[in-house]
């Protein structure tokens, strides 16, 4: 079975989301393939090469796929799919923009948010923001998929590289037009990639209180998160937001501050490894899902917790 | 201008599904149903930029059972003008490509300037439907928007992307998906809820649009998600770290 990862980078680094899909790439062929499409991106090129189990990588450098617009991105996808049997990539914002589209151009009804290889044409999902799970199985000759990158353990990079092909077609359907980004940067860990993240929610009361869990994040190298209350109180950036509709994660550790623990909340950070849970409501929800659960005021514990912690 | 706004009938965001005995699908039977959130979200944003003046009629259209004409009623009355209900078997569950294709069919006829919807139902929670219509369609696509600005030829939308926002800017027609920050609908009036009643609603079935929505993919079964061992409560600070280090192991 022939597999194709589309890959997310940054023209030098491939984005760690897309090794947690060749992970699950590897699992369902034993050839993958990498499209690394962009502009001016030879390098991460070459980096995708060193990834492990990559066969092949395949490179579309050229100036309309710059920014990886889907209208531009899909018809590239298009062309190659037919020597597919799966064409993969992260379940991100990027990877959700584009998979669809690509997909509808070949006839393809695509799965998102794969958590589960059952078989070759079986699959797991969360539908109904993760209340239950669907097992679904695809009748489509290509099966375009998402995949969480929670759900799949991370691949390595390698000291041999894999063969990188040029395609010289450049498709571009000249309808969009890339503006800007207004990406938020940070010193702090991506939440999608933080081995320990603190979240907030309601509880926190303002924004500025949210400086205490920010300290009590640096001391772990950890990551700040928040609730969509906490968000939609104007606590935290949108970007910061976990949840079904936000950031799906899965830390090692994640600790829930103030926070009540909404079925919406719960769906993107459930599949923590460990969870605690500090409230002074001890009737929360939050309490359900964690392994420890602390009944106490935040604002007592949570700097007693960053003078005692020792990492 | 005219712009066609797509809706969907889902269980309602307050209502906790649980799978169906035999576990061959959701049980739906009895269950409050609403106009999927992110889709109330799209046609508010039609009706503000009908009360800004950018644009002249608002279309809906849904892909349902008969009954879809609750929630088409309910974006009538939040201020579109006339719909079209796209009617199929309730049992019928109709996937994204499915859907795209229809869609694709209601544009050609329709000829809108500009496109919106949910970026995704609360059911399904595919994230799809948008970007398989603007392929088929052949549409630039604005998806996960948070901001659009109209002018007559363009649309500039930002879009809620990891680690932040992005913008682009399309050329129209394009379609356009909605996040959650878009907008905050607001709650019909009686008086629109009544007017809303007189408004027209077109009926079609997929097969007069020449579109084969049988579904690609199966389902095998639908299951709760397997559940969490049952935490502890520790009482201070000392034993929640004690625990952490000797128990969890991950400090």
């Amino acid at each position: 079975m022939n597999v194709l990862v589309i890959s997310e980078h940054n023209n030098n680094e491939i984005k760690e989301s897309t090794m947690h899909a060749v992970a699950a790439a590897c699992k369902l062929g034993n050839s993958v393939d990498l499209l690394v499409a962009g502009f001016n991106c030879s390098i991460a090129a070459t980096n995708g090469a060193k990834i492990e189990g990559i066969t092949r990588v395949l490179l579309a450098d050229s100036e309309p796929y710059e920014n990886q617009l889907a209208e531009n991105i899909a018809p590239l996808i298009q062309q190659i799919a037919p020597e597919y049997s799966y064409v993969l990539m992260a379940a991100t914002t990027t990877g959700k923009n584009i998979i669809p589209r690509a997909a509808a151009l070949v006839d393809s009804q695509p799965m998102s948010d794969i958590i589960s290889i059952v078989n070759e044409d079986t699959f797991k999902r969360p539908i109904y923001a993760g209340n239950v799970i669907a097992t679904i199985q695809s009748s489509d000759k290509i099966k375009f998929m998402t995949v969480r990158t929670t759900a799949f353990e991370s691949v390595l990079k390698k000291s041999s590289s894999a063969p990188i092909e040029a395609i010289e077609e450049s498709f571009d359907l000249e309808k969009s037009e890339f503006v800007k980004n207004d990406i938020a940067s940070s010193e702090r860990p991506e939440l999608t990639s933080a081995r320990v993240i603190i979240s907030g929610g309601r509880g926190m009361l303002n924004e500025q209180n949210f400086k205490l869990l920010e300290d009590l994040a640096d001391k772990f190298g950890g990551a700040v998160g928040a609730s969509r209350a906490a968000v939609d109180s104007g606590f935290a950036p949108n970007d910061m937001q976990v949840g079904q509709t936000g950031k799906i994660v899965a830390p090692d550790l994640y600790i829930a501050v103030g926070i009540s623990g909404a079925i919406q909340h719960l769906a993107g950070m459930k599949e923590s490894k460990v969870i605690v849970a500090i409230n002074k409501d001890p009737e929360a929800p939050i309490f359900k899902a964690a392994d420890y659960g602390l009944v106490a005021d935040l604002f007592d514990v949570i700097p007693e917790l960053e003078e005692k912690l020792i990492v | 201008m005219k712009v066609l706004v797509s809706v969907k009938r889902v269980v309602d965001y307050n209502v906790k599904v649980s799978p169906k005995d035999d576990n061959s699908g959701v049980n739906l039977n009895n269950l409050k149903m609403s106009l999927n959130p992110f889709c109330e979200i799209a046609v508010e944003e039609a009706v503000r930029l009908k009360e800004k003046g950018v644009i002249e009629e608002i279309v809906v259209v849904s892909i349902g059972p008969q009954e879809a004409q609750e929630q088409i009623r309910a974006a009538l009355a939040i201020g579109a003008d006339r719909a079209i209900l796209i009617k199929v078997e309730s049992d019928l569950e109709i996937q994204p490509l499915g859907i795209a294709k229809c869609l694709k069919e209601v544009f050609d006829q329709e000829k809108p300037d500009l496109v919106l919807m949910g970026k995704q139902s609360i059911d399904g929670d595919n994230n799809q439907t948008g970007q398989m219509f603007a392929a088929l369609a052949n549409l630039p696509q604005g998806t996960f928007a948070s901001e659009l600005t109209i002018n007559p030829t363009h649309v500039t939308v930002t879009r809620e992307v990891d680690g932040g926002f992005q913008t682009l800017r399309l050329t129209l027609p394009a379609v356009i998906t909605s996040d959650l920050r878009l907008n905050e609908p607001r709650y019909a009036s009686l008086p629109n809820i009544m007017k809303a009643k007189k408004k027209p609603i077109d009926e079609i079935t997929p097969e007069e649009l020449g579109v084969d929505v049988s579904p690609r993919i199966t389902v095998v079964s639908v299951d709760f998600p397997p559940d969490r061992p049952e935490g502890i409560k520790v009482s201070s600070v000392d034993e929640l770290l004690e625990k952490l280090k000797n128990e969890a192991k991950v400090i």
